[in-house]
């Protein structure tokens, strides 16, 4: 009963903040709490598949770049549309398509959770690493595909003057759901399941546990809102290319849940603020340096580097991340 | 398509094929011993021909360098093992797959950083670039010196691997590294030996590539080293040969299906990771691996 206030409180605490900001807040604020929400969802849903049922995978790039087509594609007026399209004319198909945002956001994530369902058929009949090497593939092929059909994607240009429905209202809230969501998943049957198929695949088997099933619905799940977070980010993006969705958006993922904590859905949350927060705080990394009076020139890619080091010196010396794979109440929790 | 052009796209697959083969040979061997796929291994081959490529920019003749960028990319692999690799040997496999992408993206940025990301036009010696005629075929010397050398490499690797001591322990290290160890062979030792053909090989394979495509840049391992294991899985991994035939088997793919269909060329980068799914669909171990649990060479 206290654990149900408890939660009821914070639920309401989260909302009262999220509409006092969008109110209160100015713009780049919004811009930096946005960002960091809308990587929240995308952490949270990537800790699922990856901490969770402990399947090593790559893929969240190609997942939000579905989304964010998707969703964009349904919210762009026709009109805009054959504007837009320099390259050839677009497709019949997609003219037609049109929607609301709440509707265009959940297309986006059913039609990345659909693509899961098919990748799961040829990833999980092998274990392990397979997985890892066909997703971050599939990251690359999505890319080509965006690139090779201007009549859907309008190629390599990308798509612009996306309605910014997203605002720290949707952004938050959604946020919010999913990482409701999660904590429900992972104290469900469900999650037990998942956490038995990445401690010990056999023996989870020999219990009598539908492994690639378990498998699959986490993957599907973690895709859905993946989609959905693609679809918010186009929508606060306002512009879309397929460049934007390369391998260093799964890698800042992969740097978060790792510092969070494999399986720990409010570890990811604290790592998400920590990871947005040193990155825009690095940013000076990939201006002019000057040292000792010396100009060194702009060095872009410089706070990947960093980066890239944090992430081997945090597998080399602290594998748990910050929280394990335990969530921040279990630490409140009186011993008994 | 007449039989001359025929030819020529076959000495090019040939040729593009044995690059895949030869990066494909340290995806396998690296797997067989330590059952993880080295994401860095595409690195160390770019590492490899940028090393060579700044050897003979600073003069040093084209042997001299390939022998330079040979030995920096053996040192870079020896150096992933036993800072990345080799403290997590006891851990869940997911820690050491996630500090080979550490690598693999430390490495890219690095020489980003330190290089630009514009590609850079590679100058090979003019024996390899010459045009020389058969009958209505005109190609580049290289795309014959390529598999040749690649085919005489892997007679090489073969004959370590199953004519010497260090090749009989890396075999076993395949079947049982507890074992092994209890027979008082240096496992560590013999991991370091695969590291050191594997990324020797690699940075071969990135010279080739960058002689075949005049041009580097610090993202070029990425999307070799995905076909090269696409490769290395469709051939079996675990298994040199395999590694071999998937490498060729990919090259001749790639080369045909772009000549014979030219709009399908933007999806050219696509095929690798349509095999990848095909044979994981309907035969998991490729075409000459046996048990992925046990690997084997």
């Amino acid at each position: 009963m206290k654990k149900i206030i408890r939660n009821i409180v914070l639920i309401l605490a989260t909302l009262i903040f999220i509409l006092y900001a969008q109110n209160n807040f100015d713009s780049y604020t919004l811009s930096i709490l946005n960002n960091i929400a809308v990587f929240a969802i995308l952490a949270l849903s990537y800790n699922l598949i990856n901490g969770v049922a402990g399947q090593f995978s790559l893929e969240p790039n190609g997942f939000v770049a579905i989304g964010a087509y998707f969703t964009a594609i349904l919210l762009i007026p026709a009109d805009t549309k054959i504007d837009m399209f320099a390259l050839v004319d677009p497709a019949p198909i997609i003219l037609k398509m049109h929607a609301q945002f709440l509707p265009a956001i959940i297309i986006g994530g059913i039609a990345a959770s659909l693509v899961a369902l098919l990748l799961s058929f040829p990833v999980f009949r092998v274990r392990g690493d397979y997985l890892a090497i066909v997703t971050l593939g599939f990251g690359f092929i999505i890319r080509i595909f965006a690139i090779n059909n201007p009549a859907y994607t309008n190629g390599a240009m990308g798509l612009n003057d996306i309605p910014s429905n997203a605002n720290f209202i949707w952004i938050g809230t959604i946020a919010l759901i999913t990482f409701i969501v999660m904590i429900h998943i992972i104290n469900s049957k469900f999650g037990r399941a998942m956490k038995s198929v990445r401690d010990d695949e056999d023996a989870a088997t020999a219990m009598g546990i539908n492994t690639f099933k378990m498998k699959t619905y986490a993957f599907m799940t973690s895709a859905f809102f993946e989609g959905v977070g693609g679809g918010l980010l186009a929508s606060m993006l306002t512009t879309i290319t397929p460049d934007q969705f390369s391998f260093l958006l799964t890698f800042q993922l992969l740097i978060i849940i790792v510092l969070g904590g494999l399986g720990s859905m409010s570890g990811t949350l604290i790592a998400t603020i920590l990871v947005m927060g040193g990155m825009e705080w690095l940013r000076f990394l990939d201006e002019n340096i000057i040292l000792f009076g010396k100009d060194f020139g702009a060095h872009p890619g410089m706070r990947m580097v960093v980066f890239s080091i944090l992430l081997i010196i945090m597998m080399l010396f602290a594998r748990r991340g910050l929280l394990g794979d335990k969530e921040i109440f279990d630490y409140f929790k009186r011993k008994s | 398509m007449n039989l001359d052009i025929f030819l020529q796209q076959l000495v090019n697959g040939a040729s593009l094929g044995s690059m895949y083969a030869l990066i494909a040979i340290g995806y396998t061997m690296v797997y067989g011993v330590l059952r993880l796929i080295n994401f860095a291994h595409g690195d160390i081959m770019m590492v490899g021909a940028f090393l060579t490529f700044f050897a003979m920019q600073s003069g040093i003749p084209f042997e001299a360098a390939l022998i330079i960028g040979i030995a920096g990319a053996a040192i870079i692999g020896i150096l992933t093992d036993k800072i990345a690799y080799k403290p997590l040997r006891e851990a869940p496999k997911i820690s050491l797959l996630i500090t080979a992408i550490g690598i693999s993206f430390f490495l890219e940025n690095l020489f980003t950083v330190l290089f630009g990301s514009t590609p850079k036009a590679f100058k090979a010696p003019e024996y390899l670039t010459k045009i020389f005629h058969l009958g209505n075929i005109y190609l580049p010397i290289s795309v014959i010196i390529i598999p040749t050398v690649t085919l005489l490499i892997l007679a090489i690797v073969l004959w370590i691997l199953y004519k010497t001591k260090y090749g009989m322990a890396i075999r076993a290290l395949a079947f049982d590294i507890q074992t092994v160890k209890l027979m008082g062979i240096d496992a560590d030792k013999i991991i370091m030996i695969v590291f050191i053909i594997g990324s020797s090989l690699a940075a071969i394979g990135g010279v080739f590539y960058a002689v075949s495509y005049p041009s580097i840049d610090p993202l070029m391992g990425i999307i070799v080293g995905l076909k090269a294991f696409a490769a290395a899985v469709l051939g079996g991994i675990g298994s040199v040969g395999g590694a071999v035939v998937g490498g060729f088997i990919l090259g001749f793919t790639e080369i045909f299906v772009v000549a014979m269909f030219p709009e399908l060329g933007g999806y050219k980068d696509a095929f690798a990771f349509f095999f990848l799914i095909l044979v994981l669909l309907f035969k998991p171990t490729g075409i000459m691996g046996q048990d992925l649990e046990r690997g084997r060479f």
